[in-house]
Parts: structure tokens; C-alpha cells; sequence
């Protein structure tokens, strides 16, 4: 039988169960987590420890009313939502899960995933303005700032990536990162860039939390400030596309981290390399994210705005500088 | 400048503390009360509704009908009626109506007393649909505790 | 304060907040006008939760006001509870027994930590930090737990009466108590100060915004921890004592750095004053009845104007007893202080972000009911 025919479809499956199952249940790890830091327990009554929760909420979200205000502009309004969820799947197909699972190894990988993530603040602004809504208004403002602000240094830090590889294919770095923890491009050993490398870690993991629009940084949807920031006006499953595509980002910033920093597949010992230390790796990062959320105050826009042109933008600047006379001394 | 790089310094070991508080905390047992599993015990002080002592030997209401409880309520939720049975020093209570929705908690009814005919009950599982509910016939309560 | 140069007044538009708006605690709603995010005008408006307790109290007699002196500021009702029994005590010349005294100071003290860490977890609620309002809660349930052992109620206490208090505390309160003190005292450097105060983000959120000039607290009378963070050393309990505060070693704290994180440090640093407060009234507390002998059924005392002032967890609090020998108030007046606290707010939110205006209101720590009344 030709396998390329297959091959896309068992992908596309793979991919959109994958997204489905991290788009549900990530939302029950982050209450769950959530309840864990706060001493209490969380979701309890669906089914056993509350693994039933994310379906009954489904359903709960399917049956209510979408609701379209009348001051809205209506197309962009239904649209946003989509497109939310759109680019997140999307970026799921040139991830690198393994050595042999990744649905198309492109060249331009890196370019493509950074080209497609600002498609998903498209849909924060879109829903905001066509709400209607002061409070959407302000918050899609906020949005297109932030991104703005923080898509620089994240940029930033991956060419500095992409130098040392010498590649934008995310395969090709991650095979670049093979054999054991000093291999990786966040404590590289092979060279002098763990001298520096680990700053450009965190930098691009402060600002995958900023470009998902997570607390603390979490100024589009401030939900003190502007009640629900952008999702104000959507109701029913509109709203539940946004949740689940900020749940898919955070998924598509894990696993980008970890194929740039944190050598993809690579086992830390050099032994059996393989899916499994790639979804670790993934799942300990969104751990992460949601214990952040749970521990910090938000920020104040100015101060997020502050954070990124004063700190996060020189450091990483003086990053590629580093990188590149790394490179070319050594 | 230096405040520069203070703030960096110094904001990301706050950052850092601040995680690792929270992360102890994620280990530690639940604090919560699970409520309808286990439920709480209530403080011999705690105010209920009120409901009437009956009379150890009789089972009939300790009170005499003397109007004080009703007097001493700040939203007239009380309302009581009673008459004199022929053989008997003492009126005796016929209705003693409760209206829930008013009533504050405050004890003024209970304080009032001074028969020994009001107490708190223990009751904090109350709420309905139905208004009616809670105008409660504590006569009628008394007798199906009997 | 002035506006920056670059904000056009020809633009704004309104933006209502409230009177049902997660960061406005209550009722209260606040007509903003807006450019951009920046505020150019804030008026606050009042009135949702209006319930007219001060007419209700010349409807009843002097007792029945009693509960609904709770109901107002519901975060630190003994303190009211207190004000209104001292105003009445003042005006029918009743004396107070030792016991039921220190008593009073105990539970009106706890019920201020309580206070306070209810509005510390609000205001984190606020700045968007969820955690910490769990934490506070946790401790906070450990004040409220020995408060209904006591008093018979959670949060709308009705405990004090015309000469005394309603019940006498035992033996399992005080240990409560002072197991209370030692894990508050334990627990506040690394869940309250190293989790939130120190923490950065924090910081820069707080630190030099909504500043309050000792003359505009002095202009509007605002009192309490936002008068004590703009360097106003006045504190009831320091200043008039009354009850038995003059018999505690304590110390007002005073900040006048004038912005929310100052009033913030005030609040946490309260705190601390009254669990030295309660400990010492534990010390001390003496044996007697907790109610006076002789306090008449019906109170109608004479023909006269009587005040009373307490220190509540939010600024002085004035109860104007008014009374003409009939067995009901002729009048009562609040002085509530929160309502100067917020008067204050239009004129300090103006030219500020709206994040930064929702967390100088969360510094204020207002509470509406007690506005309203």
C-alpha cells in the first residue's frame, strides 16, 4: 500500500487527538494543580478525582447559548474564536516529537512556527474589538502591545538557537542536541555557550509565558481589571475555543522550548532516547506555567512593557552578540 | 544603574522564593473541609434557628406565653398566641410562628426569655426553593420531635 | 495630579465600573471617564446597598439596634458591635465589669486581624494573585472558628451587650487563642512577607502608586491604616483610649511614604500590634462576671447628646446617640470611615492607569456596606 496517502491522515489524526486530549485536560491539571498549591483539592465530583470534569464542562458549554451582543460585528466575532484554536494545531505539525514522529520536517520550521504564532494574538484582537466591549477594546490593545513587545526578545533568543545549529529546521536542532544533558543548547558543553545559554532559556521562557497570555502576564484578559479582558462578550463554546487555544498554546510554547533548549527526544543520560522524554520534558514545562500562575501578582502593563525593552531585549541582544563571537572565535 | 540591576538581582530571588513556597505548599495535606462528605460539628454556643424547650415531664412547651421573645425582636419575625385551659395556672402555648426570612440570628428572642422555653437548634442545613419553608410552625416541630 | 501632556481630552469615553465588576468589593460603582487607559475623571457613586440602619435604629429600642450595628461593616462587625455598646453604656451611665473588658479587647482585636487578612487576600484577589487569598483564608478560618465558639456566629457577630458581653470566655478559647498566636506569628514571615511583600512584581506594582498627601487625608478626614501610611500618627485606641486600651504596651504604626504600599505595610504591621494586644489582655485577663448587675430591661436614658469613638480595622468609627428618655434612640448618626477613605478616591485616581486605579482602591480597603449603611 502507499504510505503517502496514510501518512497525512494518521497525522492529522494523531495530531488533533493530541490536541484535543491536552486542550481538556490541561485545564483539569491546571485546577487541579492549582488546588494542590492552595491546600485544597480541587475537582472532585465527575468521576474519580474529577477526571470526568473536562467533559461534563464540555457539555455544559455546547448547551448554552451563543451569544452574539448587538453592537458586535458579527463575522469577526465567530471568527476569532476559531482562530484562536487554528494556528495552535497548526504549529503541532512540524514539531519534532521523536526522531521519527513529526508530521512534515520542513526546512523553515522555526520561521514558519514564529509566522504562525502571531496569527494567534490576530484572534485576541479580532475577538476584543468586534465584541464590542470597553473592556475588550482596552484588553485587545494590551494584547497587540504585549505581543509586540515580547515576539522581539523570543526572537531574539532563537536566532542565537539557530546560529549554533546552523539550521531553522526544529528537527535538525534537536538532532543537533543528541547524547546526554550537556549536549543541550541550554548547558552546552561543547563549546562556551552554557556561559550564557541558560539566560537565553529563561528569557524565551518568560516571554513563551507573555505570548501565551498567561499570569503574570496575563494583561489581556486581567480579570480584576477588565472582568474577562477580550472573552468578556463570548459565551458557550466561543468562549471554550479561547480556553482551549490558550491551553494549546501553552502546549505548542512547551514543546518549542523544548526542542530549542532542551535537546527534544534526548534522554539527560544519553540512554534510550525516544516520544516519552519529549512528553516529559513537555508536561514538566507546562507544570511550570501553571505553577507560576498560581504563585505570582499580575503585572501592571507598563511594568510587563518596562520588562521587555529594558531588560529582556538588551540581555538577549548582547546574547546574539556573545553567540555569534562564540561561533566565530571558538 | 545600580537600581538597574539590584531590581534584577533581587526580584528574581523574591521570584524564586515565592515558587518554592508554593511548591512546599503543593505537598502539603489538604486543609479544606470536604462538606458533604464530612460534616461539621457544631459549637454548643452556635445559632440556629430557634425552636422551644419542651418540659421534661410533660413534653409540652416550657413557655408561658408571655410575649417577651416577640417584644424583643428586632424584625417581628415572632408571632405566638396562647390561651388559658381551665384546671391550669399558666396559659399554655396554642401557635408559635417562626418567620425565617426575617430573622437575623441575633438571640435577642432567647436573651428575653426567662422560662427556660428558647433555645438554639442546630440546624445550619437550610435552604429551599420555597419561601414557605422557612416560616417555620415550631409548635409543630416540637411535636414531631416528641 | 496633572495629566500627561499627550492625553487629549477630546477622546475619552466612560467606562463604568461597577456596581457588579470583580475589583469594585460590593456595590460599589465607579463612573470612570477614560482616555485611552488613562483616567480623567473618577467619580465614585453610591447608594445600591442603602438598608437605612440609622433610621432602623429609632424604629427599635436600644437592644434591637443591637444586631444590625454587625451588618454594616460586616469584616470587623465587634468593633462595631463595640462603638454602639459604648455609646449606649455612655448614655445610660452603665458600668462596665473588668472581665467583660478585656474580653471585649481580645474579641475585638482578633476580629481586626481577621479584617486585615481578609483584605490582604482581597487585595491580592486584586493584583490578580489567587494563592495568597487561600492562605489568609486558612488563617483567617482559625479567627472565625474561635469567634463562633464564643459568640455564636462567624461573621455577623451580635456579642456585646449594654454592660458586658453576651457570653464569658473558657478555658479551650484561651489556649485556641494562644495556639492562634503562635502560628500566625510562625507562618507570617514566609507565607505573607517572603511569598507577597517581598516579592517584585508586587513591588512595582504598589510601591508609589496612589499617593495620598497628609493634607488631602486631613482635608477629607480620612483615618485609619490610610491616614497612619500618609504619616498621620492617630489611632483611637492610642489617642482617646477607650475600654481598658490604655492598660497595653502597643505601638501605632506609621509609615509616610504615602503610597498603597505604605498603607499596605501599615496593615501587615497592625497585624503584628494586635496579636501583642491580645496576648498581653490573655496575661492579664481578670476573674469576675462578664455582664454588670443591674443594667435595666428597658433602657431610657435621659435627655442628651452621647459619643462614642472606636478604632476599626479601617479608621475611626463615631456613633452620635442622640437621646430624648423615650425607650427607642431619638437619633443615631454614624461616622463611618470608610466613607471618607473613599471620598478621597476621585481626587487621587485622576490622571492614573486603570490597573493602577483598581489597586489604589484595593489599598483604601473599602468596605460598602458600611458606606451605604
Amino acid at each position: 500500500m502507499d504510505t503517502s496517502i496514510w501518512r497525512p491522515i494518521l497525522y492529522l489524526i494523531g495530531i488533533m487527538v493530541f490536541a484535543g486530549l491536552n486542550a481538556a485536560y490541561l485545564g483539569w491539571c491546571e485546577r487541579k494543580g492549582a488546588g494542590r498549591i492552595q491546600r485544597r483539592t480541587g475537582p472532585m465530583e465527575a468521576g474519580y478525582e474529577g477526571l470526568l470534569q473536562p467533559l461534563a464542562d464540555g457539555i455544559k458549554l455546547l448547551t448554552k447559548q451563543l451569544l452574539v451582543p448587538s453592537g458586535a460585528d458579527g463575522i469577526l466575532f465567530r471568527v476569532a474564536p476559531v482562530l484562536a484554536m487554528i494556528p495552535a494545531i497548526t504549529s503541532l505539525v512540524v514539531i519534532p516529537f521523536s526522531e521519527n514522529i513529526q508530521a512534515r520536517a520542513m526546512e523553515l520550521s522555526v520561521l514558519l512556527l514564529f509566522a504562525i504564532a502571531s496569527i494567534a494574538m490576530m484572534a485576541v484582537l479580532l475577538g476584543g474589538w468586534a465584541s464590542g466591549n470597553k473592556y475588550s477594546v482596552i484588553s485587545a490593545a494590551r494584547a497587540v502591545s504585549q505581543n509586540l513587545a515580547y515576539e522581539i526578545p523570543m526572537l531574539l533568543t532563537v536566532i542565537c538557537i539557530v546560529m549554533i545549529s546552523g539550521s531553522m529546521n526544529l528537527r535538525d536542532i534537536a538532532m543537533d542536541q543528541q547524547g546526554g544533558f550537556w549536549h543541550w543548547n541550554i548547558f552546552r558543553l561543547d563549546n562556551f555557550h552554557f556561559l550564557y545559554m541558560w539566560v537565553a532559556f529563561i528569557i524565551f521562557f518568560i516571554c513563551s509565558i507573555a505570548e501565551t497570555n498567561r499570569a503574570p502576564f496575563d494583561m489581556a484578559e486581567a480579570e480584576s481589571e477588565l472582568v474577562a479582558g477580550f472573552m468578556t462578550e463570548y459565551s458557550s463554546m466561543g468562549f471554550g475555543l479561547f480556553m482551549m487555544g490558550e491551553y494549546l498554546n501553552i502546549v505548542v510554547g512547551a514543546c518549542l522550548t523544548t526542542t530549542l533548549f532542551l535537546g527534544g527526544w534526548d534522554c539527560p543520560f544519553g540512554m534510550f532516547p525516544g516520544v516519552w522524554w519529549f512528553i516529559i520534558k513537555i508536561y514538566i514545562l507546562i507544570f511550570t506555567f501553571i505553577w507560576i500562575r498560581w504563585t505570582y501578582p499580575r503585572t501592571q502593563i507598563y511594568k510587563l512593557l518596562n520588562l521587555s525593552w529594558k531588560i529582556l531585549i538588551p540581555f538577549s541582544l548582547v546574547n546574539v552578540l556573545l553567540t555569534a563571537f562564540f561561533i566565530k572565535v571558538f | 544603574m545600580s537600581g538597574y540591576w539590584n531590581d534584577i538581582l533581587v526580584g528574581s530571588k523574591s521570584l524564586v522564593t515565592g515558587l518554592m513556597i508554593t511548591a512546599r505548599e503543593f505537598f502539603k495535606p489538604v486543609v479544606t473541609e470536604q462538606y458533604p462528605y464530612d460534616v461539621p460539628e457544631m459549637t454548643p454556643l452556635f445559632r440556629g434557628h430557634v425552636e422551644l424547650i419542651a418540659n421534661e415531664e410533660t413534653g409540652a412547651p416550657n413557655c408561658i406565653v408571655c410575649m417577651a421573645c416577640q417584644r424583643a425582636c428586632p424584625s417581628d419575625c415572632i408571632t405566638l398566641a396562647g390561651e388559658k385551659k381551665e384546671g391550669e395556672k399558666k396559659k399554655s402555648l396554642t401557635q408559635y410562628q417562626l418567620d425565617f426570612t426575617k430573622c437575623s440570628l441575633c438571640g435577642s428572642c432567647v436573651e428575653a426569655c426567662n422560662f427556660n422555653a428558647l433555645q438554639f437548634s442546630k440546624e445550619y442545613n437550610l435552604c429551599s426553593f420555597n419561601k414557605d419553608d422557612f416560616i417555620i410552625d415550631l409548635v409543630k416541630r416540637l411535636e414531631d420531635q416528641n | 495630579m496633572t495629566l500627561p501632556v499627550h492625553l487629549r481630552h477630546d477622546e475619552t469615553f466612560v467606562l463604568n465600573l461597577g456596581p457588579q465588576h470583580p475589583a469594585t468589593h460590593g456595590v460599589l460603582r465607579v463612573k470612570l471617564t477614560m482616555d485611552g487607559e488613562y483616567i480623567v475623571k473618577a467619580e465614585p457613586v453610591l447608594g445600591y446597598i442603602h438598608r437605612m440602619h440609622e433610621k432602623l435604629a429609632e424604629a427599635g429600642t436600644y437592644p434591637q439596634f443591637m444586631p444590625n450595628t454587625a451588618r454594616m461593616d460586616y469584616l470587623h462587625a465587634l468593633a462595631f458591635n463595640h462603638g454602639y455598646a459604648l455609646a449606649v453604656e455612655k448614655a445610660a451611665g452603665i458600668e462596665v465589669p473588668e472581665r467583660a473588658e478585656y474580653i471585649r479587647v481580645i474579641t475585638v482585636e482578633l476580629n481586626r486581624i481577621a479584617s486585615h487578612l481578609l483584605w490582604w487576600a482581597a487585595f491580592l484577589l486584586d493584583l490578580g494573585g489567587f494563592t495568597p487569598l487561600l492562605y489568609a483564608f486558612d488563617d483567617r478560618e482559625q479567627i472565625i472558628d474561635l469567634l463562633e465558639r464564643v459568640t455564636g456566629s462567624r461573621l455577623t457577630y451580635c456579642y456585646m451587650r449594654f454592660g458586658g458581653v453576651y457570653n464569658d470566655i473558657d478555658d479551650e478559647f484561651i489556649t485556641g487563642t494562644r495556639d492562634f498566636i503562635t502560628r500566625l506569628r510562625s507562618r507570617m514571615p514566609r507565607m505573607y512577607h517572603d511569598l507577597v511583600t517581598h516579592n517584585i512584581i508586587l513591588i512595582k506594582r504598589i510601591k508609589d502608586i496612589g499617593f495620598i498627601s497628609e493634607e488631602q487625608c486631613r482635608r477629607y478626614g480620612a483615618t485609619g491604616p490610610v491616614a497612619r501610611g500618609s504619616g498621620i500618627n492617630y489611632d483611637v485606641r492610642k489617642n482617646e483610649p477607650y475600654s481598658v486600651y490604655q492598660e497595653f504596651d502597643f505601638d501605632v504604626p506609621v509609615y509616610s511614604e504615602c503610597d498603597s504600599m505604605a498603607r499596605y505595610m501599615v496593615r501587615m504591621d497592625e497585624i503584628e500590634q494586635s496579636l501583642r494586644i491580645i496576648e498581653q489582655a490573655l496575661d492579664k485577663l481578670p476573674d469576675g462576671p462578664v455582664m454588670a448587675k443591674k443594667v435595666p430591661k428597658i433602657l431610657k436614658p435621659g435627655l442628651g447628646y452621647h459619643y462614642s469613638a472606636v478604632e476599626t480595622a479601617r479608621g475611626s468609627l463615631g456613633h452620635m446617640l442622640v437621646c430624648n428618655g423615650d425607650k427607642n434612640p431619638y437619633k443615631l448618626k454614624l461616622r463611618s470611615p470608610t466613607f471618607s477613605n473613599l471620598s478621597l478616591y476621585g481626587e487621587v485616581a485622576e490622571g492614573m492607569l486603570l490597573a493602577d486605579a483598581l489597586a489604589f482602591m484595593g489599598s483604601l480597603d473599602l468596605v460598602i456596606p458600611e458606606i451605604d449603611r
